[in-house]
């Protein structure tokens, strides 16, 4: 029984391995959210007035908009008054390089198994760091510069390519777009920018990790993509929080454009804090990705693995504009304990000969909620087009929920649109069998998760793979008794 | 999940108002008030609330009728029936002919032996406190409108053990006259345990008046009892139609509805199975074949509640012209409802670019050994399929059509009631070979 109660212990403990916050001085702006913390938040960040105006007229569009209620989750009211916006580790001096970063905050990065320090790397990724509300460093600027491939924080290009920023900046998700976003476009303090020329394919991964260290801090960041012609990009999102008693909101907004014949990976891995056992903490992750396919013979891929965050909301969608494009949707969601996640995508078919795929793999365990919402278009002079949807969900205790909302709306007859979806749990059988091998209980619930989620976490790139069917192993810990 | 109340008071108001100087029925005074409550608080519903997102049927209402209130009862039924060449008549069996919503005693046909049927004004204050218990008025604010405006009603009850071997058709003969153009139809039917009945329902319109025609049916199905329920909507352009169902199914039991939709203005169906006990079977068809700028919305709802039960849907739509079909199926398994199956399927064939189709196949799951599952297309005649046929010489219309008699067959399939299905068949197969 002791060792039971040992193991068991390990468990608990081992819940959430980032759950460490370091304490740093930090720029931080006044509690509450007035007309006044946006212009604190524009001036410290130096920002011309354009953006200034652009974020108040979203503030004053969000004070006029209600909290969404039809999403499929609960939570207790959010004060925004009592929230800080703005959050910066204090540096003595703007770092022009990598090497010049406070090293105190590149430990920070290097316990989360990020390395900064470019030598030190195996491969080729460049990484944008993000803690709290700014980035504090971003590498292989200068390999990438080379190509004309511009990859750094959001303030950094605000001051360097405006005219990008001013021309992309809402052109995706407009600042009135929903109540999160328009949040996110009033007071979102840093992110990243992405811009690919015409005819290059980047030669390395782009990517950007999120870290929320500050308490009682919401991170609204914004990343903007930009693929021009016959260009491509790999980018991937990781982030996680400290483990606090209080839930932390986090309202992020992705815009990606791609235009003729260009092709943009979005792969995240998403291990937000997600609460402890019993529900308390954890983040809100309120999150609006959207991308358009704005040119002939564009794609964008989305693939998604979530396994953190206290209340996800979040549904990544392609506006398939161009002739012959192509949306694709690959997601992996696991909820465990008091999770809850209503997550899902948004097919809009306007083009031609469009097309798009969604895979959705659902896996709730202990008293959690998993959701998957999703649309699919098809628009009236979208002729040829063609969808496929599958959302299988997999349940692992009597006390969890999965849910499946799809909206199918077709104004087009010559579309094909599929939609597909199972609910079912891990046959006794299954775990006997391994059990017979030789294969505990946990790990052969592990490995029947893992061949599962296979068809999505084969769209990761490779590093991010092995610690998604690391992530998902552990988050599922203990939910098979 | 929260529902958005943007309302549409104005419309009713105008019920509200206009029912104030009917004359109320002492036996129904707490349901009508109840009813008026519901209305006043929610108003008819609009795009903006989520369950009539894709139906603006309170709108169509208010814009193609011009008077609210009930019709008085049409003369010379008889002759007009005998006038009527296409009607659907029974060989064997009970019919019940409605004349405007009223039961017409002396055209129906009726062994009292074995129904116990009742006008809802003569029931007994027990009797009559049940209407309404089953389809309550939160439900849907036509279910309210409906508890408000009915005058009259049918409740039938089968005594236990009785098997009704021959099927009961009930007919109902709509004409609007001058004096309003809305008909609220109300019909509660127990069946006892272990008893058996199928019921097939009809709407006859005579002539091409706007009308709305706002039904509500209550069913009480007991342990072990069986119920298979049709119903053929057949109507015109300008009919406007919003039917409330639901079923209450005990232990061992099974309900299985059947639905065709081929003509009308604007078709509402709510189709709503509880299945309460354990061991109950609930099964869903239904079968569009919409043209012209024909509306027809579906929405379906099965609450498992218990486990081992069953669930069936099965839902197919032909689309052409300007025609629109809505699908909203939701299966709910509780928490306590282990080993359910159930099984859900949404398939349409568009046959024109200005069709439109969305359907919503929603699963809610709180139990985790269940079999669930939901799949739904949308496309077009197998080009394959087509060139097979073509290439044995089948000319191009006659090859579509048979492809599309085999798309609808699998309902029409689940027709039991060989007279009936006969019928349908024929009604269907004039459809598909006239029109596409």
């Amino acid at each position: 029984m002791s060792k039971d109660n040992e193991i068991l212990e390990e468990f608990t403990s081992k819940e959430y391995e980032h759950g460490w916050s370091v304490d740093y001085e930090a720029d931080e702006a006044p509690i509450g959210l007035t007309e006044d913390t946006i212009r604190w938040i524009s001036s410290k960040k130096e920002e011309p007035k354009w953006l200034l105006d652009w974020r108040l007229k979203a503030f004053r569009h969000w004070e006029t908009m209600d909290e969404p209620t039809w999403p499929n989750v609960k939570y207790p009211k959010i004060d925004y008054q009592a929230l800080r916006y703005y959050s910066a580790p204090k540096q003595k001096s703007k770092p022009s390089n990598i090497d010049e970063v406070d090293p105190e905050l590149l430990k920070i990065y290097d316990r989360l198994g990020i390395s900064l320090n470019e030598q030190k790397r195996l491969q080729g990724i460049a990484v944008d760091a993000v803690l709290d509300s700014v980035s504090v460093g971003t590498t292989f600027k200068d390999t990438l510069s080379k190509l004309g491939v511009v990859f750094c924080s959001f303030s950094e290009a605000v001051k360097e390519h405006p005219d990008l920023v001013k021309k992309y900046l809402g052109s995706v998700v407009p600042s009135t777009d929903n109540y999160f976003a328009a949040l996110n476009s009033a007071v979102f303090s840093d992110g990243s920018f992405c811009y690919i020329p015409k005819g290059v394919r980047c030669p390395m991964e782009l990517s950007t990790y999120f870290r929320i260290n500050a308490a009682n801090t919401g991170q609204f960041e914004r990343t903007l993509i930009i693929a021009e012609d016959k260009s491509y990009v790999s980018y991937l999102e990781g982030c996680t929080a400290p483990q606090r008693d209080e839930n932390q909101l986090h309202a992020a907004v992705v815009e990606i454009y791609a235009a003729e014949n260009a092709e943009v990976k979005y792969s995240t891995v998403q291990n937000w804090f997600p609460g402890d056992k019993n529900g308390k903490g954890g983040i809100y992750n309120f999150v609006t990705k959207r991308g358009i396919c704005a040119g002939n013979h564009s794609k964008i891929s989305w693939t998604q693995v979530e396994t953190g965050s206290a209340v996800t909301w979040k549904y990544p969608s392609c506006i398939l504009k161009g002739d012959h494009s192509i949306g694709e949707f690959y997601s992996v969601a696991v909820t465990n304990n008091y999770q809850q996640a209503d997550t899902g995508t948004k097919m809009i078919h306007i083009g031609k000969n469009t097309r798009s795929r969604i895979v959705s793999k659902g896996i709730s365990a202990g008293k959690s909620q998993n959701s998957y919402r999703g649309q699919v278009q098809v628009m009236k002079r979208a002729t040829d087009a063609r969808n496929f949807s599958q959302c299988d969900s997999l349940l692992m205790g009597d006390r969890c929920g999965a849910h499946t909302f799809p909206y199918i709306d077709i104004h087009n007859s010559s579309a094909k649109v599929e939609h597909e979806a199972t609910t079912s749990k891990i046959g006794e059988d299954q775990i006997f069998y391994c059990n017979q091998r030789g294969i505990s209980s946990e790990d052969a619930v592990a490995l029947i998760v893992n061949g599962y989620a296979k068809e999505v976490l084969n769209q990761l790139p490779m590093e991010f793979a092995v610690e998604a069917q690391k992530l998902l192993a552990l988050t599922l810990e203990g939910s098979v008794g | 999940m929260t529902v958005s109340t943007k309302k549409d008071h104005k419309l009713a108001e105008i019920f509200l108002t206009g029912t104030a100087a009917m004359q109320d029925l002492p036996l129904y005074s707490n349901l009508k008030k109840s009813a008026k409550e519901v209305l006043e608080e929610s108003g008819m519903p609009t795009l903006k609330n989520e369950e009539y997102k894709y139906t603006a049927i309170s709108k169509r209402i208010s814009d193609q009728l011009t008077h609210f209130g009930t019709p008085s009862s049409i003369d010379n039924l008889q002759k007009k029936i005998q006038g009527q060449q296409e009607l659907f008549r029974l060989e064997e069996g009970y019919t019940l002919v409605c004349n405007n919503g009223i039961v017409d005693a002396h055209l129906s046909k009726i062994d009292p032996q074995l129904f116990q049927l009742q006008a809802l004004t003569e029931l007994s204050e027990e009797k009559a406190a049940q209407i309404g218990g089953i389809e309550k008025n939160e439900f849907d604010p036509f279910t309210a409108l409906n508890s408000l405006c009915f005058r009259d009603g049918i409740r039938i009850d089968i005594p236990d053990g009785k098997i009704i071997e021959k099927p009961l058709l009930l007919v109902n003969f709509v004409r609007p006259d001058e004096n309003g153009a809305c008909i609220h139809p109300r019909v509660f039917i127990q069946v006892g345990k272990n008893a058996q009945l199928t019921l097939i329902e009809q709407t006859i319109y005579l002539g091409e008046d706007p009308v709305l025609v706002n039904s509500v049916s209550e069913w009480k199905v007991g342990q072990n009892a069986h119920v298979r329920s049709y119903k053929l909507q057949d109507g015109h352009k300008k009919n406007l139609e919003v039917s409330n169902t639901r079923s209450e199914v005990q232990q061992d039991a099974s309900f299985t509805s059947i639905v065709l939709s081929l003509e009308g203005g604007m078709i509402r169906n709510n189709l709503s199975l509880d299945l309460n006990a354990s061991n109950c079977e609930g099964n869903m068809y239904g079968l569009y074949l919409l043209n012209g700028k024909t509306h027809v919305d579906n929405h379906t709802n099965v609450d498992h509640k218990k486990p081992h039960s069953e669930s069936n849907e099965l839902y197919k739509g032909i689309l052409a012209d300007q025609s629109r079909g809505v699908f909203n199926g939701k299966i709910f398994v509780r928490q306590d409802a282990q080993k359910t199956n159930a099984f859900q399927q949404n398939n349409n064939i568009l046959l024109s670019e200005d069709a439109t189709v969305n359907t919503k196949p929603q699963l809610e799951i709180w139990a985790d050994d269940v079999k669930c599952s939901h799949g739904c297309t949308t496309g077009q005649l197998d080009e394959e399929a087509l060139f097979y046929l073509r290439a044995r010489g089948i000319g191009k219309d006659a090859a579509k059509a048979l492809l599309l008699h085999a798309f609808a067959g699998e309902v029409l399939d689940q027709l039991k009631e060989e007279g009936f299905k006969e019928y349908c068949e024929k009604v269907v197969h004039a459809r598909l070979g006239g029109h596409y």
